[in-house]
């Protein structure tokens, strides 16, 4: 960024840390940026003249005489309708050899909406796959991650949501994200011909870890501008959220802050929360857009009680487990973990009536099928109708669970109709009259 | 008044230095690129003064001039807040302009404008202390009162009392001459300062009367009374929010506040969209109608967060002292506390255990100390239930803010991942959970008069079937179905019945989310019938396949209309099934 005339260079550092510096300068505002010899910065820390800097990239190579300007404003993003199709790094600079983004300039991280002016979310996103369409369906609006370690494939499933997906623009924030998975997001894309819809904040594991920071600010800022001035649905997906938390207590602890819980800072909640509810649906009065986010949160050995996987439970509506099914091998939604707790919104009523006694009977003879699977691995023996649920499960899991299933509702609930008529007999499936007078046939 | 500079600021904690007197909690504001921003006092040394900024401190510089105000946080309290969205300092949400929340924008929460029927109460020539009714509005169907100044000291005299007529709550409603002869002009409108706790009732005695919530798990196995506290914890997706609003919707109150501290906005969004169509089970009126919520959600200003809980229990004292019974709700007052110990961090203040502030333990007993049942100064009553939810890190109860309000909360309702899993709802721990009033003589009286002397001596005797039903599970696990007499599964499945049958309700279903006391007390005999007969099976699987057949039709019977034919058909199914045994 590019100095004005007549702004005031300080060339005196005082105190030096891993990630911040410490200044004497006087009229500057809290959370405001600074360059120090080119380096952007951020003040954290305010206390009379003595002013402390966050160094994004690191504070390896600043001399004590190091230039340092303050320009006046906190992070800003350019939006405008050429973001579409455009990768930038995470302060929001084309990182893509393409022209620099002229729009309007906007602070990110901005105030949140008024509860009282948002809209229940009602509108469904129909992905394909039926361990989220048909057992924990989404719904704009909504912000749910993928609980997932990281040796699943989950960058492939979000990409393939993302792209069946019927939204207006997708919003890529990669964080700690490996250059071997950049490209694959951007070939996929790209590969889809979808690029005029999709933009990209990227921090890759090459770039500093505390840039990372402003990754979902850029992303979601970008969303707001869409979704706000375009009416636009704009599906945000941030990858991967643990790596952010990492950021985050390395801040707090290179500025003293007693940890709380897994050496993550006290404010991990509200740190999270504040991205998370950036996920909106907004009433037709203003324009019915939205913003729904799809996140990662890699966990270590499946692990929930870490306080990252903790407090996101406790901020997103739901959670998207992946397992590999060693029955079918293939990876499915596991349909015992996975919640999504908008689902009630629209199953059965966005969809066909049948939808929520169809996903519970066929999840309770999932069940009963993985009770059979004990038994018989304690050497029991299995009674008939165990033997029919172990062949309903393979073939459950094989043409509805798997995430290669591509099917629209209506055929996933006709799938399963045609799995239960196959396998039990009526009273077993424990399905309301009326719908099995219509389907089983 | 006293005018401050800012020396420091450190995410939303700003050091001051002050030209005169400050007072601990006393609010401020401080000035920055035409934004107002309302700020508290937390902490003074010499002339620095340490405020927390109720907003985001974004571009504050050092120079930047505050102003104080001579008060404390407080709250405006008068006719006209019911069935209003708050925020947590008490801002009218819809008076708002814009889709997002603007910084330094605070709204009346009273609507100034519109006129009331007054109904004198006092008269000339009464003598009346702090709290005392003048008169009485109507809002919404409930019967307010406009009361004596909270603040005022000792006893004062009715001067002139206005006629019954229209009148705006900054009209003149009487005029007081106090003890030393001045005269205080009263209108409907008080001010409240939120830390501090109204007493101005004559006695706060043990809670004793049944609050009926419809909620089975509840009233029958851990019931809370009015006045009583309450907390639930639970992991995340456990039920505890379809549990506070299955609370909120079905209790017995004629005012709930829902304090949304820290949470989904989502949520809150859920309550403003389906509680307008809703109906009071108890009067028919719309349930929006008596209910106030207070939002501050968890992508909200911090410490406006903590003053959220305050704000709340403020505007129930207010109602209480009506002779009102209030029920409030916090969801969930874990991220009060961790709002309170980001604020402690960044004082730099010593941590206790988790890094929690060491007076949390202190703050949690004062807050649920201020609900209770009143008998106020006129004879009258009213009462504050309070219900809080934890969400406690990991699930593990064994956390400060778990310990701590297990301390003074009466009833414990342990939402258990196991059960959620086991989609068991509400997935409220038979074995874990209390409620003290059960062992409260005031309480069994009570009970006596409205239902019978019967009634506890049954609730105790399930509540040691389940713990026996649960030991015996554990023993099947180890040796076996077929390694334990056929009497213990006998015993097991009738711990089952308990469960199936009282304990778990679907709150999405029209009729089995609500039970009446009268119902809860047919089921209870019911079970207790069941579960006294010695069935003498041969077989455990005889077992198995009697009482799994008993649970469906008693699940069928719960599903059925109160009082319906179909209730009766399957009353008589089970009876059928028992005359076998008797």
């Amino acid at each position: 960024m590019a100095t004005t005339a007549f702004q005031k260079v300080y060339t005196k550092i005082s105190q030096i840390t891993k990630a911040t510096c410490s200044l004497k300068a006087k009229g500057v505002g809290y959370d405001e940026l600074a360059t120090i010899n080119g380096k952007l910065a951020q003040v954290v820390k305010i206390a009379g003249d003595d002013v402390t800097l966050q160094v994004f990239e690191g504070t390896g190579g600043i001399p004590t005489n190091a230039e340092v300007v303050f320009l006046g404003k906190a992070p800003t993003l350019k939006v405008g309708d050429q973001l579409s199709g455009r990768f930038f790094n995470a302060y929001g600079a084309p990182i893509d050899g393409g022209p620099e983004i002229e729009g309007k300039e906007v602070e990110i991280g901005g105030p949140s909406v008024n509860p009282v002016r948002r809209k229940q979310p009602s509108e469904l996103i129909a992905t394909g796959i039926a361990g989220i369409d048909l057992n924990n369906t989404l719904v704009s609006g909504q912000k749910i991650p993928f609980f997932a370690d990281p040796d699943q494939p989950f960058n492939e499933v979000m990409a393939m949501v993302a792209l069946r997906a019927k939204v207006d623009k997708i919003i890529l924030g990669g964080m700690g994200m490996t250059n071997d998975d950049y490209y694959f997001f951007r070939n996929t894309f790209s590969n889809a011909g979808a690029l005029d819809r999709i933009i990209c904040f990227m921090n890759t594991t090459e770039d500093p870890a505390v840039e990372r920071l402003l990754i979902p600010d850029m992303a979601l800022t970008a969303a707001e501008y869409f979704a706000v001035e375009k009416n636009e649905k704009v599906l945000v997906l941030l990858t991967d959220m643990t790596s952010y938390a990492d950021s985050l207590a390395i801040v707090s602890n290179r500025m003293d802050q007693i940890p709380s819980k897994d050496s993550m800072p006290g404010s991990l909640y509200s740190d999270l929360a504040k991205i998370y509810e950036k996920a909106v649906q907004f009433p037709d009065e203003v324009g019915g857009g939205s913003i729904t986010i799809i996140a990662v949160t890699t966990l270590s050995g499946g692990d929930i009680t870490h306080a990252v996987p903790d407090n996101t439970g406790y901020i997103t509506e739901g959670q998207l487990y992946l397992r590999r099914d060693s029955d079918v091998g293939k990876v499915i939604v596991d349909p015992f973990r996975s919640l999504s707790r908008l689902k009630q919104l629209v199953a059965g009523k966005k969809t066909r009536k049948d939808h929520s006694q169809v996903m519970n009977a066929a999840i309770r003879l999932y069940s009963d099928a993985a009770n059979a699977k004990t038994k018989l691995e304690n050497g029991f023996d299995l009674t008939d109708y165990d033997n029919r649920c172990l062949d309903f499960a393979k073939d459950y899991a094989e043409k509805l669970l798997a995430i290669d299933v591509n099917l629209d509702t209506e055929e996933m609930l006709d799938v399963t109709w045609t799995l239960f008529r196959k396998y039990f007999k009526i009273e077993e499936v424990n399905i309301k009259k009326e719908f099995t007078d219509i389907y089983w046939k | 008044m006293t005018k401050g500079t800012v020396s420091g600021v450190i995410a939303n904690m700003v050091t001051l230095k002050v030209d005169g007197p400050v007072t601990q909690g006393e609010i401020c504001y401080i000035e920055t690129g035409g934004d107002r921003l309302m700020s508290e006092v937390i902490k003074v040394v010499g002339s620095d003064v340490y405020v927390q900024v109720f907003e985001s401190t974004r571009g504050l510089k050092v120079g930047a001039v505050a102003e104080f105000t001579g008060h404390m946080l407080e709250v405006k309290l008068a006719p006209g807040m019911l069935s209003k969205n708050f925020d947590g300092l008490q801002n009218d949400l819809d008076k708002m302009e814009g889709v997002f929340l603007k910084r330094g924008q605070y709204t009346d929460p009273i609507d100034e404008d519109r006129l009331w029927e007054f109904t004198p109460i006092a008269k000339v020539g009464d003598e009346v202390q702090a709290a005392d009714w003048l008169g009485g509005v109507e809002e919404n169907s409930q019967p307010l009162k406009i009361m004596v100044p909270f603040q005022l000291e000792g006893k004062a005299k009715v001067k002139s009392i206005v006629a019954k007529g229209q009148y705006k709550v900054s009209d003149v409603v009487a005029v007081l001459t106090d003890a030393e002869g001045k005269d205080i002009e009263v209108n409907m409108i008080q001010h409240w300062p939120v830390k501090f706790a109204m007493t101005q009732y004559k006695q706060k005695p043990r809670p004793f009367k049944l609050l009926e919530t419809g909620v089975r798990t509840i009233d029958t196995f851990n019931p809370i009374v009015e006045g009583g506290t309450g907390f639930i914890p639970g992991p995340f997706g456990t039920g505890k929010t379809v549990l506070q609003h299955a609370i909120s919707k079905q209790a017995e109150a004629d005012i709930v506040i829902i304090a949304a501290c820290g949470e989904r906005a989502n949520e809150v969004v859920e309550i403003f969209t389906e509680f307008p169509e809703l109906d009071d089970p108890h009067t028919g009126r719309k349930l929006m109608e008596r209910t106030i919520i207070i939002a501050n959600t968890s992508n909200m200003p911090v410490a406006a967060r903590e003053a959220s809980v305050y704000t709340a229990m403020t505007m129930a004292e207010y109602y209480r002292a009506m002779g009102l019974r209030v029920l409030l709700m916090a969801d969930s007052t874990s991220r009060w506390a961790q709002a309170l110990r980001e604020m402690s961090n960044r004082m730099e203040e010593l941590p206790g255990p988790d890094a929690f502030p060491m007076d949390l333990s202190a703050l949690i007993s004062n807050f649920y100390g201020r609900a209770g049942y009143v008998y106020l100064n006129n004879g009258e009553v009213g009462s504050i239930t309070f219900i809080g939810t934890v969400s406690p890190a990991g699930g593990n109860l064994k956390e400060p803010v778990t310990e701590n309000t297990k301390k003074v909360a009466r009833c414990f309702y342990a939402l258990e991942q196991d059960r959620a899993d086991k989609k068991r709802y509400p997935a409220v721990n038979p074995i874990d959970s209390y409620s003290k009033y059960l062992e409260y003589p005031e309480f069994a009286e009570y009970i006596k008069e409205r239902i019978n002397d019967r009634w506890i001596p049954k609730v105790l005797d399930l509540k040691t079937r389940m713990q026996r039903g649960k030991e015996i599970a554990e023993q099947i696990n180890i040796l076996g179905d077929d390694g334990v007499p056929v009497d213990y599964h006998e015993t097991f499945w009738k711990s089952e019945i308990i469960d199936f049958v009282i304990l778990q309700q679907d709150a999405f279903d029209e009729v089995d989310a609500v039970t009446s006391l009268e119902r809860q007390e047919e089921i209870l005999d019911l079970v207790v019938e069941i579960c006294n007969i010695d069935f003498k099976f041969d077989n455990f699987l005889d077992v198995v396949d009697y009482f799994k057949k008993m649970i469906n039709v008693c699940k069928q019977m719960n599903y059925s209309e109160y009082k319906s034919e179909q209730y009766y058909d399957f009353k008589n199914q089970i009876q059928e099934m028992l005359a076998g045994h008797k």
